[in-house]
């Protein structure tokens, strides 16, 4: 390290016009390519793996389990998981009994973070306009309120939310799976106060000035401009739905309204210890994380940007 | 309170309506404004008073009751605290949690530093920041239940790997010693990147310039990084940090997927045992109890980051 140091001086003026980047080529560039390629590996594999399995042949991957390919190459898994094979084809391909009527659980993942996401979104969009734009009494105390609900972390509400559901009598049901996290976000509220407090407020006085209500200069011109950061926390509140295990885990009791998180812990758990149907698991795993893969083909630029940009807030 | 003053009861509140007035007579266009305000920020309002105002209050009060959910809760005062006290399981639960917050805090939070820094000077490629997040975007039961194939002892391809290198395979979810240290691994896969895509963000609003003033004084690469780089992005490490740590400690897909808190209580995290007490056997009171145990511990530590980091930091500047 101490000749690094002492060597240095000749050679950065050498490099200064190249600015933050290391040499082209050389030693160091190498290895840092290297920690990159180990680092990508760790993180892609996993992926491959999935695939990799789904496309096997359960009984066959005893086999051979180090194969890089699907050993006994088989849509059997997939047939296996979306409930379309027969009980003989999943018992010759290494199925167990064991079954996920994953449709249905799609349908529910969807509805529980579609809706979620929308209303979570909308409801913050519409309090973060009253707090950047709208004068009244209140607003700073009510601010403050809010933002204290940032330090309250879910470990302290979930068990009293989930005693106040059950009062209301909407467990087992979309509306107590969704309403907690509907109404309230104070880091969205927050976030988009901020965006909102930054557009400039000539485009609304003069609108406003032109006879347009209110409610008309939040919808029409408000809303568009603050698009982008609208867009920000519609993905990133789609993914935390999609995920979420512990919330629908409290709430719900059978498979009615149980999202695809919750119905694969359970298939994983069902599936025999002995000889687990990995094939099959990672069959489910593959169409559980789908919609998030085609949401991160579409989106992906974006969802990386978002995340930079939500850390810099 | 404030309500009343913006719908405006005229007579009572004189004061409050010339106030009012004064603000209105300002800008003729906010003339209605605190009526429109409180249409629209009643939806947040009924869900902060509803569910996270009142079930703060209730949780706490239920912490000092004994509470079955099917018959109405009884004050027990300090009883639960007690038992809390001598619960031997909740001191092991606890000393398995902060043994899996140091391994994930420490070892996510070195990779996520490094792989940022290192992308950072090599390539700003979309692509190769898109790829390392991949983890971040599937659940935790997805990432734990690929992770749990991929560990197996007997079929898992890592096992293949060490078996040929070593000849024995690890029972890594299976056995006591690692099954944190396998959970820690898992977690840390599903939040490198995400991490490394903060600090990322936070190196680029660095000015290539106080480099490039570092390197005419002479300094190394080394030097660079310690005394620029990490001075700099000392508030977002700081809060890459404290989420990290109040996630951490709240872990509980990858736990419930892999091990359900096994072998013998090796990997039985708090929110696990919480969850247990509370929806295993019914004791309301008691797991509320630890709830706000936990959360008066995320509290402190949060607070302790958050001096240390800024102590540190005015005393760079």
């Amino acid at each position: 390290m101490t000749t690094t140091a002492l060597g240095r001086p000749e050679a950065a003026p050498a490099r200064a016009p190249r600015g933050r980047s290391l040499s082209r080529f050389g030693p160091g560039r190498a290895l840092a390519w290297l920690y990159i390629g180990i680092v990508l590996l760790v993180t892609i594999f996993p992926f491959y793996w999935m695939l990799r399995t789904a496309f096997s042949n359960n009984y066959s991957l005893i086999r051979d389990p180090g194969s890089l390919l699907p050993v006994d190459f088989t849509w059997g898994a997939f047939a296996r998981v979306l409930g379309i094979a027969s009980p003989e084809q999943s018992l010759a391909e290494g199925g167990s009994g064991a079954s996920i009527e994953i449709l249905h659980f799609l349908v529910n993942s969807i509805v529980y973070a579609t809706v979620s996401t929308l209303a979570i979104v909308f409801f913050s969009t519409i309090a973060a306009y009253a707090f950047a734009r709208l004068r009244w009494k209140g607003r700073e105390l009510m601010f403050s309120l809010f933002l204290a609900a940032l330090m309250v972390p879910g470990i302290l509400t979930l068990l009293p939310n989930f005693v106040l559901v059950k009062d209301l009598g909407l467990l087992n049901s979309f509306a107590g799976m969704i309403l907690p996290g509907a109404l309230f976000s104070a880091f969205n509220i927050f976030f988009l106060r901020q965006f909102m407090l930054g557009l400039s407020e000539e485009i609304e006085e003069a609108a406003l000035i032109d006879g347009a209500g209110r409610l008309r200069v939040l919808f029409q011109i408000t809303l568009p401009m603050t698009s982008g950061p609208i867009i920000t926390l519609s993905i990133l509140g789609f993914i935390t739905a999609w995920n979420d295990y512990f919330w629908p885990l409290l709430v719900t009791s059978d498979d009615s309204v149980r999202p695809l998180t919750l119905a694969l812990a359970v298939f994983k758990q069902s599936s025999p210890q002995a000889s687990p149907d990995w094939a099959g698991l990672m069959a489910a795993t593959l169409v559980a994380a789908l919609p998030m893969l085609i949401l991160f083909m579409v989106f992906g630029k974006r969802i990386v940007n978002s995340i930079g940009f939500t850390g810099l807030k | 309170m404030a309500i009343t003053a913006s719908r405006g009861t005229r007579a009572v509140q004189k004061a409050g309506i010339r106030q009012r007035g004064a603000i209105n007579s300002h800008s003729p266009a906010h003339r209605n404004d605190g009526r429109l305000a409180w249409i629209l920020i009643t939806p947040a309002l009924v869900g902060f008073l509803v569910f996270v105002a009142f079930p703060t209050v209730r949780g706490i009060y239920l912490s000092f009751t004994d509470f079955t959910v099917l018959t109405p809760p009884k004050w027990t005062g300090l009883e639960n605290i007690t038992r809390l006290l001598g619960d031997q399981v909740f001191w092991s639960s606890l000393g398995v949690t902060v043994y899996f917050v140091l391994l994930s805090v420490v070892i996510g939070m070195t990779i996520s530093v490094a792989t940022a820094v290192v992308l950072h000077r090599l390539t700003s490629s979309t692509v190769v920041r898109g790829l390392i997040i991949l983890p971040f975007l599937i659940s935790g039961v997805v990432a734990a239940t690929t992770w749990s194939w991929m560990l197996d002892s007997q079929l898992g391809v890592v096992n293949m790997l060490i078996e040929g290198l070593t000849g024995e395979p690890v029972m890594f979810l299976g056995s006591r010693a690692w099954a944190i240290p396998s959970i820690a691994m898992i977690s840390v896969w599903k939040s490198m990147g995400y991490n490394a895509i903060i600090v990322f963000a936070g190196l680029q609003t660095i000015p290539p310039s106080i480099y490039e003033a570092g390197r005419i004084d002479g300094a190394s690469e080394v030097q660079m990084f310690r005394r620029l780089t990490l001075p700099l992005l000392r508030p977002i490490l700081a809060m890459v940090l404290v989420l990290t740590v109040i996630g951490s400690f709240q872990v509980f897909d990858i736990v419930a997927v892999t091990t359900k808190g096994g072998p013998a209580n090796a990997s039985n995290v708090l929110q696990m045992y919480i969850y247990d007490k509370a929806f295993g056997q019914f004791d309301f009171g008691y797991g509320a109890t630890m709830s706000l145990a936990l959360f008066a511990m995320l509290i402190i530590i949060t607070f302790l980051q958050m001096r240390l980091m800024r102590a540190s930091e005015s005393d760079t500047n």
